[in-house]
């Protein structure tokens, strides 16, 4: 038998049901994984004692024969979701220290269904980057790797998505404002899934850019993203944009029939520059899918190309509105204060010192973009762009497009460091494939798919029609079975 | 659009983040670069498309306006970096 920290949720679920294996040697094995794990800097703030109490109560439960899937299934929380009485910072100084009186509603869920942590995962400072570099704790590292140098596991859920692709959990949670979740997924050879806005509920979780935050699953295949996605959602009163919608078996919906199903291929993705092997395994899918008994026809969304640039106006204007409530006197870090310093200098010198490069960066322009004078030039001009992004895939989908099929990221892992001296706009490209779902509150799911030559994972996106995440992930199943990608980083940390 | 030094030195402040002098024209230079890339969005018609303000076409829900919670001043001040006698404690604003 392999180590039970490599299982699947769906593997130990029945395990442990069966009683081969109990939740406790389960958890052991993953907190001995975690701890041997620390080269990736993936975990920041363990949490070992609890998840073994946890672990006891799953198994109770578990004899009891009430276990729902999730019961006893360790997993990693991203840094991102307020956990009771543990530390939970955004990656970021100016949380430090800050404990939360209050469960966020996602890890209220999953723990209500008996889901256990193990500890808290790296991630950029407030969700915000694409490589795990604006993290406070430094940079998590990717598993995977193809000379001496360390790669990026992509981010913002970069410690997520190392911690699964190095079996140092079962499953992690992640949040996707821009691509936080598919970016850092498809880097690792795993898969993650952003659900419908609405779909999963805000609540607890610390906000960048809320009409664009959604959380959701990051694991090691299709069928533990449906599982563990059915745990995490559902309507919350506490989030007045969670949607009261009954919430299907996801994985009842796996049933590996596509035929007749219409995929989409939007032209407007193949963007210049795009790498031939990227290129190439796009194709392939397309093909597998085809195989599968589905049409592929081509598709245009043609207002792709603003995605970026009206992103980088309205995530960063609500980051504004949202960053404002660290000023040194709810929570957290406050500046020491000289001789005379008054209310403002605290505020400007505790955000300073509290809030890294590229968080004060967005702040600043999303100031900007908001303020008199630039209101209607930028912002209300993003939103109109906005709203004309999802009318063109509203279009596609009127015109019996049922799934739309493209590259998760324009390039595989890169190297830590080897941006650092890029424009802030040259690191914002990583997310051109993946932040038109959230502008326009579609679902999406990366899926690995190959390997580039190097031996680096490539994944692929699919995107779904709105609240139609069990049709979705059944495509990225079929994706999944005839792609085969069983490659595992190989061990070196 | 380009942004000046005086122009960071201003949204520095409004955004409450102290900047040294010395840093403000790197910032501008900064800004200006990420300002000049969301000058695409000007290639597009916008004409009569409304501003989108809600992610899915849905009604808030409604409750009844009553209080659900209360009487937790010691756990809402538990993380203050400076709390007395049941307050937030903050320098001196008024003279």
């Amino acid at each position: 038998m392999t180590n039970a920290n490599e299982l699947t949720i769906a593997a130990a679920r029945d395990a442990l049901r069966k009683g081969e294996l109990s939740a406790v040697d389960l958890t052991m094995s993953c907190l001995t994984a975690m701890d041997a794990g620390d080269a990736l800097t993936a975990y920041v703030h363990k949490t070992p004692e609890m998840a073994l109490e946890q672990a006891r109560a799953a198994d109770a439960r578990l004899k009891a024969g009430d276990a729902p899937d999730m019961c006893g299934i360790p997993l990693g929380i991203k840094d991102l979701f307020c956990t009771k009485g543990v530390e939970s910072q955004a990656a970021s100084n100016i949380l430090r220290g800050f404990k939360p009186e209050y469960e966020s509603t996602v890890t209220s869920k999953l723990f209500g269904d008996g889901a256990v942590m193990l500890g808290k995962l790296n991630m950029d400072e407030f969700a915000m980057g694409s490589s795990n570099e604006s993290s406070c704790y430094g940079p998590a590292v990717n598993p995977w790797r193809v000379d001496d140098r360390e790669l990026t596991p992509g981010g913002s859920s970069g410690g997520s998505a190392a911690a699964v692709a190095g079996d140092l959990c079962i499953a992690a949670t992640g949040t996707d404002t821009g691509g936080s979740i598919r970016q850092p997924a498809a880097f690792c050879g795993i898969v993650g899934i952003k659900p419908t806005y609405g779909r999963v509920s805000r609540w607890g979780i610390i906000a960048y850019a809320s009409s664009l935050d959604q959380a959701g699953p990051m694991t090691k295949s299709v069928r533990d993203a449906a599982i563990m996605l059915r745990s995490m959602a559902g309507h919350d009163p506490k989030d007045s944009t969670s949607a009261d919608l009954p919430v299907p078996d996801f994985e009842a919906a796996l049933t590996g029939d596509i035929r007749g199903k219409k995929i989409g291929i939007p032209r407007e993705y193949r963007v210049p520059g795009l790498r031939p092997e990227i290129d190439r395994i796009w194709t392939r899918g397309a093909e597998m899918l085809r195989d599968a008994g589905a049409e592929i026809i081509d598709v245009s969304l043609p207002h792709t190309k603003y995605a970026l640039p009206a992103y980088y106006v309205i995530a960063p204007a609500e980051a504004s509105s949202n960053l404002a409530r660290y000023d040194g006197v709810r929570y957290g870090h406050r500046a020491k204060l000289g001789a005379g310093d008054g209310i403002t200098e605290m505020y400007e010198k505790t955000r300073a010192e509290g809030f890294g490069a590229e968080v004060q960066r967005r702040i600043m322009i999303g100031t900007y973009v908001l303020s008199a004078g630039f209101y209607d030039a930028y912002y209300n001009r993003a939103r109109k762009v906005r709203a004309l992004i999802k009318r063109d895939f509203e279009q596609a989908f009127a015109a019996g497009v049922d799934a739309i099929l493209t590259p998760a990221t324009p390039t595989p892992a890169f190297g830590l460091g080897e941006m650092q001296s890029a424009d802030p706009v040259e690191m914002y490209l990583n997310d051109v494939f993946t932040v038109t779902l959230n502008l326009a509150g579609l679902p999406g799911v990366a899926v690995p798919v190959g390997l580039d030559a190097d031996g680096l994972p490539l994944g692929l996106q699919l995107i779904g029609r709105p609240w139609e995440e069990g049709d979705l992930l059944n495509h990225a199943y079929v994706l999944e079975r005839a792609a085969g990608f069983v490659a595992k980083p190989q061990k070196w940390w | 659009m380009s942004i000046d030094v005086e122009t960071a030195r201003r949204v520095a402040k409004l955004a409450r983040i102290q900047v040294d002098q010395g840093d403000l024209p790197a910032l501008a230079v900064e800004l200006s670069n990420i300002l000049g890339f969301m000058e695409q969005l000007n290639e597009v018609n916008v004409d009569g498309v409304e501003p989108m303000t809600s992610v899915t076409p849905m009604r808030l829900k409604r409750r009844k306006d009553e209080v659900t919670d209360g009487n937790i001043q010691d756990l809402v001040l538990k993380n203050a970096p400076d709390a007395r006698e049941g307050f937030f404690a903050v320098p001196k604003v008024v003279e």
